[in-house]
């Protein structure tokens, strides 16, 4: 029964969401709305168990002691720190200089930025050391990277701006976004539709059941 | 000296400069902080310099060590921040189209801005959704917020409060609750899209601040996306643009446009093109070109320098790189 129910539920809700798509009408509407909320209800209960988990790790980590198990300690206590924040001062602690706010505009905010900004270092450094014409796979993507990098910053008109508007580094850019980009994006998503109405299919019917764990 | 006082040093030195950094913006030190155009000049012709040594060093058979390309482009990006040099924004297509979707809005038109993104993507997202706040409150659109990123709802209070301290909007007395609210941010990714299609009350029983939804004036007539006007996604990943796109303009019919990361813009192509999207914003050139177009000169256009002196010097690695490849290629088959 344990893998039984799962697959029951599974099927009911997928073929439920398939047809209210075409029937809009009661009582499929009724059951894909009522479906939809267990599923907000579920996410949120996610959420839970996901923070819940981490701080289970967390605790672990730290008291076996075991590899880089100081960084545990900073992940406690910041998540201690904006629960009690947040809780404190309840549906207030959102106001502006409420401590949990003021948290989240000056640390979190300028760490979170901080951590995708180093991506320009790294994005630097790899076209120093890896991006090469090896071939002519690579040599057309270093000649697109070459042409849409510079097209979409103001300083590729200026760099190319005695030639015809046409053939204007932006020009070329948005054509090559326009044409060869949409017609490999839209292979690309074609195909990943397809993929996913056979597993779709597959998993409504019970035929896949990895997502329920084990075989 | 040894490599742990080393770091200990960088460790304090970062402290230091971040501290200076946060009092500084506490009291406005930089703001008035620009080079002069010798200067900037002066700046540029010592980092093509620069460059021009680290092609040399690389051909003689020395690459630049990684440090150094760091350095050249936190200098890349941090320097032009203080340059007084203008460039000349030239507006996609794309953005022309999402224009043309916004431009025969009416007054009083209920516009839903949905925030799909976290501090991460805010150098690129938050620039736009300022921009689209001026925007709607000079012509009175009536604007509802929501967001299905947790910290989304919080993102859209950063860029309302910087927008509404102005004083050209403190004076037009917008009032929360009838021209502008925040519904916050619910679970469930596109299923959201989905019940709110049918309900809006059914997934914000209350508000970001707990004010229950009959009781904002604003949306207590919005039952559906029927009564939303146009909406504009910010989105930097999943769930985002592609989720608002399938769901609520294919399914529902809602006229839509996005602004999006760089990254993710590429990807969006397609609904552009069918039409299904009207327009897109495409990173901090796509919110350059949004402040241009509008003409609420903004972040978007300051750090636009910044982008294309890094766009640069990534070029030039680029260069570099395969120069000093395929020297080296012929060397070996000598």
């Amino acid at each position: 029964m344990r893998r039984e129910i799962p697959v029951l539920i599974t099927g009911i809700a997928g073929v439920v969401f398939v047809v209210q798509y075409f029937i809009p009408h009661f009582p499929f509407n009724r059951l894909s709305n009522w479906f939809s909320d267990w599923f907000s209800i579920i996410a949120a209960c996610a959420i839970w168990l996901g923070a819940l988990n981490l701080i289970k790790i967390s605790i672990e980590k730290i008291a076996y002691r075991r590899h880089d198990w100081g960084y545990s300690i900073i992940v406690v206590a910041c998540f201690l720190l904006m629960v009690v924040f947040g809780f404190w001062a309840g549906r207030d602690s959102r106001e502006p200089g409420m401590p949990f706010t003021w948290m989240y505009d000056f640390v979190y905010s300028p760490l979170s930025a901080t951590m995708f900004a180093i991506l320009a270092f790294f994005v630097g450094s790899a076209s120093y050391r890896a991006f090469r014409a090896r071939n002519l796979e690579a040599t057309l993507l270093l000649l697109a990277a070459f042409f849409v990098m510079l097209g979409r910053v103001p300083v590729g008109d200026v760099l190319t701006g005695f030639l015809p508007e046409q053939f204007q580094l932006s020009q070329v850019a948005a054509w090559i976004m326009n044409f060869p980009n949409s017609a490999g994006q839209r292979a690309i998503m074609i195909g990943i539709a397809l993929g996913i109405v056979s597993a779709s299919l597959r998993i409504i019917l019970g035929i896949e059941r990895s997502h329920l764990g084990g075989e | 000296m040894s490599r742990r006082a080393i770091e200990l040093s960088v460790l304090a030195l970062v402290l230091v400069a971040t501290i200076l950094v946060y009092v500084g913006r506490r009291n406005d030190w930089f703001g008035t902080l620009h080079f002069s155009t010798s200067v900037s000049v002066l700046v540029i012709v010592l980092m093509a310099g620069g460059m021009l040594w680290v092609l040399a060093r690389t051909i003689q058979g020395h690459p630049a060590e990684r440090r150094v390309v760091f350095l050249y482009i936190g200098i890349a990006v941090s320097l032009p921040l203080f340059m007084s040099l203008s460039q000349t924004i030239s507006i996609s297509p794309e953005t022309k189209e999402l224009m043309a979707g916004l431009e025969p809005l009416p007054p009083g038109s209920k516009v839903l801005v949905t925030f799909d993104y976290d501090p991460s993507s805010a150098p690129e997202l938050q620039p736009m959704a300022e921009t689209f706040f001026r925007w709607a409150f000079d012509r009175r659109y009536k604007v509802i917020v929501m967001g299905l990123w947790p910290q989304g709802p919080q993102q859209a209070n950063m860029a309302l409060d910087l927008v509404l301290a102005d004083e050209k909007y403190k004076a037009m007395n917008l009032q929360y609750g009838t021209d502008y609210v925040n519904l916050g941010f619910q679970s469930g990714n596109e299923f959201v899209i989905q019940r709110i299609g049918s309900d809006f009350q059914s997934m914000f029983r209350v508000d970001f601040f707990g004010t229950p939804y009959d009781q904002l004036p604003l949306v207590k007539n919005v039952k559906n996306f029927s009564n939303i006007d146009y909406s504009f996604n910010l989105s930097a990943g999943y769930p985002g643009t592609r989720e608002w796109v399938l769901i609520a303009v294919d399914r529902y019919g809602l006229k839509m446009g996005a602004g999006n990361t760089a990254v993710q813009t590429t990807g969006m192509y397609p609904y552009v093109r069918s039409g299904q999207l009207l327009g897109i914003l495409g990173g901090m050139n796509g919110a350059a070109e949004f402040e241009a177009v509008t003409g609420y000169l903004g972040k978007g256009t300051r750090f636009m320098l910044s982008q294309s002196f890094a766009h640069m010097i990534v070029i030039a690695f680029i260069i570099i790189g395969n120069v000093a490849y395929f020297r080296l290629e012929r060397k070996r088959k000598k």
